[in-house]
């Protein structure tokens, strides 16, 4: 079980990055649980300075882009 | 792209090791050949066009029309190309190294050009805002980032130049430029570390994430994201603003604004920065707008000040900056930088 976190304040790429994230997860048969992060506080405690960001299990793994598909399948495995 | 190809195709290294120098070579040379050719296409196919008398008004037009809109696509086509690869060596993290530890001179003149490389969306604005804080950066210089990031823009200056002349874009670049680091000074100068907010004082400087090592082929890659991403947005601006170019293309303006925004109104331009304040638009949004202000008679100072308060300043902005800074803080950046424009604003009116 994967737990993904989506950092980012609601901006149209945070969309895209929450959607990719989750296909890529489909995609590879990966059992996950997804997460919108929103809170400024919170993200900030990830040390994370450009949104949208993908954490995977705690991990900051990217930030500030939307990663490719098959970018995101080796992120998440 | 073809996402379902095997990964053998692609990963060997005697591949891809001039794979990308061929592209960008054979992309080049046809760039230039067709730049090149763009001039005489349009004039001829203006000439094909039976419905147009040729030197009337109408055919000066759609030739204006033909010529700039693929000119200004192309311009744009390659430099948010360029500026995506070199983008891909300013991280945030990379900026924010870059800044730490500096004299607060050297580090206002340094954050201001480094808003123009560093890949910034409004929507990072805070993230980025308490990175730097936590990590030491003066606060001077952190705003003097935060001004220059949205409003020095390659894709804004890439219209500017197509539709203007270099001489208004050079202008552009040097003003938006100096009212970034005077902000960031003055900021400095009145030590209003005090007025951010007390949470965001005691977040840790956390490493986060760490810089990531890419290669040309990746460094490449981004930039042709950044093509997809910025000139898949922006294009309809182009079309736009070119459009109304062409429409006033030979036409003396009408002077319905001239009164109200022309340059013999000297309250013009404080009234354009007052209502650009509360509207938010990217910079190239903002083109067509220009365009049509300077069709109806307003003088480039102020239609380029009111383009410079809709771009810079921007109530929803502020409201975001209000978790992290005091009101009275929000209110000094929003008072300086639009003194700055203002300045920029008479500038123009002044030298055109």
């Amino acid at each position: 079980m994967k737990n993904i976190q989506i950092l980012g304040t609601g901006c149209s790429k945070c969309v895209k990055l929450a959607e990719a994230a989750e296909n890529a997860a489909k995609a590879a048969g990966i059992e996950y649980h997804v997460e919108k992060v929103t809170d400024i506080q919170k993200i900030i405690s990830f040390g994370v300075m450009a949104t949208p960001a993908l954490v995977v299990d705690g991990e900051v793994k990217a930030s500030g882009r939307v990663p490719s598909i098959d970018e995101l399948k080796g992120m998440l495995s | 792209m073809g996402t379902n190809m095997p990964a053998i195709e692609t990963s060997s290294p005697e591949r891809s090791a001039w794979r990308w120098p061929l592209i960008i070579g054979i992309s080049l040379a046809v760039w230039f050949s067709v730049y090149h050719f763009l001039a005489p296409a349009s004039s001829w196919l203006v000439r094909t066009l039976p419905w147009l008398v040729p030197g009337s008004h109408p055919a000066l037009a759609v030739e204006f029309f033909l010529y700039e809109v693929p000119k200004v696509l192309m311009l744009l086509v390659l430099i948010v190309f360029v500026m995506g690869v070199v983008r891909s060596f300013f991280s945030p993290e990379t900026t924010r190294r870059l800044l730490t530890g500096r004299g607060e001179r050297v580090g206002t003149v340094l954050a201001a050009l480094l808003g123009i490389v560093t890949p910034f969306c409004s929507c990072s604005a805070v993230p980025m805002f308490i990175g730097f804080m936590s990590a030491g950066v003066p606060l001077g210089v952190t705003f003097s980032f935060l001004v220059s990031a949205p409003m020095v823009n390659e894709v804004a200056l890439v219209l500017l130049f197509g539709l203007f002349g270099w001489k208004v874009a050079g202008i552009y670049l040097l003003t938006g430029l100096v009212i970034a680091m005077v902000t960031g000074w003055v900021i400095g100068r009145l030590h209003l570390e005090g007025w951010v907010q007390p949470w965001v004082r005691e977040v840790s400087a956390t490493a986060g994430g760490g810089e990531i090592r890419l290669l040309w082929s990746d460094r490449f890659g981004l930039g042709m994201d950044a093509l997809r991403d910025i000139v898949g947005r922006t294009w309809p601006y182009v079309v736009a603003g070119v459009g109304v170019g062409a429409a006033i293309h030979g036409w003396v303006p009408a002077d319905s604004l001239a009164p109200l925004m022309g340059r013999t109104a000297w309250w013009s331009v404080p009234l354009a920065v007052l209502i650009g304040v509360p509207m938010y638009s990217n910079a190239a949004g903002m083109i067509p707008v220009v365009q049509a202000l300077l069709a109806k008679g307003a003088a480039l100072g102020t239609a380029l000040a009111f383009m410079m308060a809709v771009v810079a300043l921007s109530f929803p902005e502020w409201v975001i900056l209000r978790r992290v800074l005091t009101v009275r803080l929000i209110a000094v950046f929003a008072g300086v930088v639009s003194v700055g424009i203002m300045i920029v604003g008479y500038l123009f009116n002044y030298l055109f």
